[in-house]
């Protein structure tokens, strides 16, 4: 299978602070993986590095088995690596289709929109990742939806960014389970179209449901990996977990 | 059934503040009608809105732009007169008057520039800073011109002044390009990425940043539309009269801004309607002029713009508060 991106020994050090210390990751090409840790584990400063918001102090960073030097926001965008941060970055007062092309608009001479296409493009990525309801098109006002559905049509802006790793930082905070259902759904129809999740959360019953492999992180080191196939139940990587970080 | 509703509610959602600004139309119209059917079917009425109107126009609908992109002006009223006060006074000056105008208009644009860029930069509260500009600016023309006013009777003789401002088989040429202005501005502000940015910015500029939008460009722009707003409303409004008064535009300030939020654009930024502060215009200049067509006094007038401000704002309310 192919890498999509692979971070080889990356730390990263803040003043006298190692936040991440010779950390390995990589996602290849249709897999979700799921990063869990504490608080404080190093799952932000790992996604930052990963998303090029901070260059790693040491080791290497390979997309597609290639070495990358100098790696920014700019060059992951370019690569197919599109992150989903908490806020989801939406305008709750304009339609879903102004979101999915907000800064990206497509457009005629002399700034005009190419308003039909926009969203005829936008009804499609939005029926991909799996909105059903007849109630929700790509007019709709972003305000009018649930916050499971927001998540989706940031997950539809990322897919409409030819994004090959989705990096959705925990997508599921503070929804139902109902909403948190929805969530899985749209990362489900991603994976279908053969693209990366790297889905990052501290509920282990959700990282556990919806990823193929695990990466514990802790005190800024990647403490063990594992696929889904080495366990049968969550409470069972709740386990692995604990017990890897005592030792550890 | 279920798509026709998704297709009303989202039709609501963008066209329900206009209409609701159309309907109060209505009812003043209706209201004006029955109170005074003579006065109300005489031309003349009509006219002086028309005249009127034009000017409110120019300053109304860029700043539906503007507070759509979460910021509010109101040194609008004072770049009204130091752009007429570049014109009047390059006219007199001897100076083709066309040149004059686009002269003037830069004026405007380069105000608005400046106020946006104090506000935007240093991070103003644009209603206070913007408060400021209108008092010093104005504090500049009166001491420059020493509170008299310039008389430009020259320009009636240039093409310019038909074009612009002439009489076209009995309608004024500044009802034909406050038309124009507000089709551009429509197409501009819903179908042109400069007033997609805007909503965006106006909604939530943080995500706005996060999706790659200069916030700071868009913003600066919205106050560089506004002063050139402002700037034509005042150069035709001083060729009509062929006086540049030093005083100019004052009259207009509050009478914008009603206009905008009789119109339906909420203050909250991220909403705007062209058409919507179309009908508050008329609303407003129908209650400037209706109010002594139908036989009562002008003191009346103040009242009533109050009241209809005030009811516009419960009106709109039923439309909704703010999404987040």
């Amino acid at each position: 299978m192919e890498n999509i991106i692979e971070l080889n020994e990356v730390t990263k050090r803040f003043g006298g602070i190692t936040a991440l210390n010779k950390a390995s990751i990589k996602v290849t090409k249709g897999e979700v993986v799921g990063l869990i840790g504490d608080n404080g584990a190093g799952k932000s400063t790992l996604i930052k590095t990963l998303v090029g918001v901070y260059s790693p102090d040491e080791g290497d960073i390979l997309i597609r088995g290639e070495k990358v030097n100098a790696w920014n926001a700019l060059k992951a965008r370019e690569s197919g690596i599109e992150t989903v941060f908490q806020d989801r970055a939406l305008t709750p007062q304009q339609s879903i289709v102004k979101n999915i092309f907000m800064g990206k608009e497509l457009r005629y001479p002399f700034g005009f929109i190419k308003e039909k296409e926009q969203i005829f493009e936008a009804n499609r990525l939005i029926r991909e990742i799996g909105f059903t309801s007849k109630l929700i098109n790509a007019e709709s006002p972003v305000g009018n939806l649930s916050g499971g559905e927001r998540q989706g049509v940031a997950i539809a802006r990322a897919i409409y960014n030819n994004a090959e790793l989705i990096v959705l930082d925990e997508p599921t905070n503070n929804l139902s389970l109902n909403e948190t259902q929805k969530v899985f759904d749209f990362v489900l129809n991603v994976k279908k179209s053969n693209r990366s999740v790297l889905f990052i959360g501290h509920n282990i019953y959700h990282v556990y449901d919806i990823s193929d492999r695990f990466v514990i992180l802790d005190r800024g080191e990647v403490v063990h990996q594992l696929n889904k196939n080495d366990i049968s139940t969550p409470e069972e990587l709740m386990k692995i977990m604990r017990e890897t970080i005592r030792t550890h | 059934m279920s798509n026709n509703n998704s297709y009303l509610s989202n039709y609501f959602h963008r066209n329900g503040r206009a209409l609701g600004s159309i309907g109060y139309f209505v009812l003043l119209m209706v209201i004006f009608f029955i109170g005074a059917p003579e006065a109300w079917i005489r031309p003349n009425l009509h006219q002086s809105v028309f005249v009127m109107m034009p000017t409110l126009i120019f300053l109304t609908i860029p700043l539906v732009f503007l507070v759509a992109s979460g910021e509010i002006d109101l040194s609008f009223a004072s770049t009204y007169a130091v752009a007429a006060y570049v014109f009047a006074l390059l006219v007199k000056n001897g100076v083709d008057p066309a040149i004059c105008f686009v002269l003037g208009v830069f004026t405007g644009a380069a105000i608005g520039a400046l106020v946006g860029t104090l506000i935007v930069v240093f991070r103003l509260s644009s209603l206070v800073a913007s408060l400021g500009v209108l008092f010093l600016l104005r504090g500049v023309i009166l001491l420059l011109t020493n509170s008299r006013s310039i008389t430009i009777m020259e320009v009636e003789n240039h093409w310019i002044y038909p074009l612009l401002v002439g009489n076209f088989y009995g309608f004024p040429m500044q009802i034909f390009w406050a038309a124009i202005f507000i089709i551009f501005c429509y197409y501009f502000f819903n179908k042109h990425v400069f007033g997609i940015h805007i909503q965006h910015v106006g909604d939530n500029s943080v995500s706005a940043e996060q999706m790659g939008i200069n916030v700071n460009s868009v913003k600066i722009k919205a106050f560089m539309f506004v002063g050139i707003g402002s700037a034509i409303g005042g150069i035709f409004t001083t060729m009509i009269t062929y006086t540049f008064f030093p005083t100019q535009g004052f009259g207009y300030l509050l009478l914008a801004l009603a206009a905008v939020f009789v119109g339906g654009t909420p203050y909250w930024g991220g909403l705007g309607t062209i058409i919507g502060a179309v009908f508050g215009v008329g609303i407003i200049a129908y209650m400037e002029i209706g109010i002594i067509a139908i036989g009562w006094s002008g003191e009346w007038r103040q009242f009533f713009n109050g009241l209809i401000i005030l009811l516009a704002l419960l009106g709109h309310r039923l439309h909704g508060e703010r999404v987040r």
